[in-house]
């Protein structure tokens, strides 16, 4: 990677962890509701393996989607709006901050029940060789999935029908809240790809270099239709699990030791200041940059106005069955509305 | 026109679609290799004809729900095989969490244009294997549920499920398959979400679906000897729900029964009765009855099944306590 690409991926890293800082914030204000599940300390896995993917791979993940979406390139404006409910969010808010997509750039979606998009993965992974196209796909997990049936089952299939896909695998530790040494037996996690003869991979997660380096090989074999592959990324999480986790389940000590090692500092500091590829005033300038486009990404959330209440009953259905109403029987319009369980 | 098993109707649909749109395929457990094709045999040759395209897959409906949707996705047209309806339970995380809300929750940028063909029903298997969830599947936003009782009607019903780009629940009755009925040698599609009559009476609606409306035509044959003529609507799609000539039928007949296999509280046929009292009550002779299954985990001894089943009879009992009955 050349100077302008290294700059690249630490402006990625810090956008997401000034976001996601933002997002918590805004959170508190009640501008945003339900679920957030923050990406904070995990920042280089995200930004490391989308950078060494083609702009058109499939990407699926699961619901900790912020840092994917910012690092496939999705504008923070319509992912701030998303968080919002608003209708100039990713999906005009049907689908909040465990949902965060865009087709046109191959993230087919944050997925909100473990394990449930690793099929979804595979399948998408099929029609790429149906349609003979070269395009893999990245499906990101957290290492609490890798317990599930539909872990297996995809992780079978896959090896089974030799689909490009790399299943990859946030090992941050928890599952939710409960450590990986109470909820797994086996704690090297790439071990478990192993019982499906499945070429597996561990990496450092805080090391957006070797998250790089991990997922572009892995990439290059599936596209030579050499097959699926796990790569294992050990990360940590430095917020709770999302915001209404109080993190008391977490030693203090093992939270403030594993921020000694930040992803982002580290690749600052290790990297690109030790090859003299930045300055502190370009350090500097990013910071500003970044935190001004996170304000305009509030900023626009906050103008964004609420779906229409009139679009409710849109796209329930692809094809919708004429003169069939929305509650499932075909009565006249005029007479269904009343109907609804809300009007009694 | 040829007359032809309700198993061959559902074999020519899949070959003609197979044939028409290189973005079908057709995978399950067991459709290839296993006794010629499948345990119900509907895909029978049809690998020899279209390599590649019908395949074997593990013994995981979670897998083969969701490897469909993720390709439905993308464009495929995948027609799926869940052994029985049973199993579909390990798959329905899958079909309700994702095949149904992609479309909506992504905001409409999304389509899973895949058919799951699914056999339900009763044949001496005992408790697991065989139940109905037509109740729950169509209670479902976002998913299409249709259920055939005819060679007919399931020809063009299929073809139409797998043009669709939602995704379609097809219910097969296990008791259906070796049935016979006419069918066109020409192609034809039958629209999904549109109920059909199958027979015109003055004097009673029977609302039913699948295996009942078998039952039922035997009923109103029993009935007509009698005099009593039935108005039968088969509902052929569950969701979308067409009850348009339902309710036109009992505006004439001014009784209805609803007829289902399922079990009876929170059944389908719940929902049609309240649906049929909301648009039709001020014309209605009598309350709405249903015919439908005991609530039992179904036995394995013969005698006891066919306790826990409604067939002709039930319906004929159930017409003539309506008609007996004054109001």
């Amino acid at each position: 990677m050349n100077r302008e690409e290294l700059v690249s991926l630490y402006r990625q890293m810090v956008l997401i962890r000034v976001f996601e800082d933002k997002s918590a914030e805004m959170y508190a204000k009640a501008k945003i509701a339900g679920f957030l599940h923050l990406y904070n300390g995990q920042e280089a896995v995200a930004v490391g393996a989308l950078s060494a993917l083609r702009q058109d791979d499939d990407l699926v993940t699961h619901y900790r989607d912020h840092g994917y979406a910012l690092a496939r390139g999705l504008a923070s404006t319509a992912v701030m709006a998303e968080l919002y409910g608003r209708v100039g969010g990713t999906t005009g808010g049907r689908g909040g901050s465990m949902h965060i997509a865009d087709i046109s750039k191959h993230y087919w979606g944050g997925y909100a029940i473990v394990g449930g998009h690793l099929p979804l993965a595979t399948g998408l992974a099929y029609a790429n060789t149906h349609h003979k196209c070269d395009r893999i796909v990245l499906c990101v997990m957290g290492e609490g999935s890798t317990n599930i049936g539909t872990f297996h089952a995809a992780l079978n299939w896959a090896q089974l029908w030799k689909l490009p896909v790399i299943f990859l695998v946030e090992n941050n530790q928890y599952a939710m809240g409960t450590a990986l040494s109470v909820h797994s037996a086996v704690t090297e996690i790439y071990k478990k790809a192993l019982a499906h003869d499945m070429h597996a991979v561990r990496a450092d997660g805080k090391d957006v270099l070797a998250m790089h380096d991990a997922v572009a090989l892995l990439a290059d074999r599936a596209r030579r239709g050499e097959g699926p592959a796990l790569l294992e990324a050990v990360t940590y999480r430095f917020r709770g699990h999302s915001m209404a986790d109080s993190d008391v389940q977490r030693p203090k000590e093992e939270i403030s030791e594993q921020k000694m090692r930040d992803p982002i500092t580290m690749f600052l500091n290790d990297v690109l200041f030790k090859q003299n590829l930045i300055t502190q005033v370009e350090v500097d300038q990013i910071q500003k940059d970044v935190e001004a486009e996170v304000e305009a990404s509030v900023a626009f959330a906050d103008a964004s106005p609420e779906p229409a209440l009139d679009t409710l009953y849109n796209d329930i259905y692809a094809d919708p069955v004429d003169n069939i109403q929305i509650n499932g029987s075909l009565i006249k319009p005029a007479t269904v509305l009343p109907r609804n369980g809300k009007h009694g | 026109m040829a007359e032809i098993t309700f198993r061959e109707a559902l074999k020519r649909a899949l070959r003609e679609e197979l044939a028409r749109d290189p973005e079908v395929v057709v995978w399950g457990e067991d459709i290839v290799a296993y006794g010629g094709g499948g345990a119900y045999a509907v895909t029978a040759g049809l690998a020899k004809e279209f390599p590649g395209r019908i395949r074997d897959t593990p013994i995981a409906e979670e897998a083969i729900v969701g490897v469909a949707i993720g390709a439905a996705m993308a464009g495929i047209r995948p027609v799926v095989e869940l052994m029985t309806i049973n199993f579909a339970l390990v798959a329905w995380d899958q079909i309700v969490n994702h095949a149904a809300k992609q479309h909506h929750m992504f905001n409409g940028a999304i389509n899973v244009p895949m058919v799951m063909r699914s056999p339900a029903g009763f044949g001496r298997t005992a408790a697991t294997h065989s139940q109905n969830f037509d109740a729950w599947l169509a209670s479902i936003p976002g998913l299409k549920v249709v259920e055939p009782a005819t060679p007919y009607d399931a020809k063009g019903l299929l073809k139409s499920a797998i043009r669709d780009n939602d995704p379609v629940f097809f219910i097969e009755h296990l008791q259906l398959y070796g049935t016979r009925g006419e069918v066109p040698d020409t192609e034809y599609l039958i629209p999904l979400g549109v109920s059909d009559r199958k027979r015109e009476g003055k004097d009673l609606t029977v609302v039913t679906w699948g295996r009942m409306l078998i039952e039922t035509m035997k009923a109103a044959k029993t009935l007509a000897a009698e005099g009593i003529e039935l108005d039968v609507i088969d509902l052929r799609t569950l969701r979308p729900l067409d009850l348009s000539l339902a309710i036109e039928s009992v505006k004439k007949t001014n009784r209805a029964i609803v007829v289902e296999e399922g079990w009876r509280s929170i059944g389908l046929g719940a929902e049609i009765v309240a649906s049929l009292q909301e648009e039709a009550f001020h014309y209605l002779d009598a309350p709405i009855a249903r015919v439908a299954g005991l609530e039992v985990p179904m036995p394995y001894a013969k005698n006891l099944e066919r306790a826990t089943l409604p067939f002709a009879e039930d319906v004929v009992a159930a017409v003539h306590a309506m008609m007996a009955n004054q109001y």
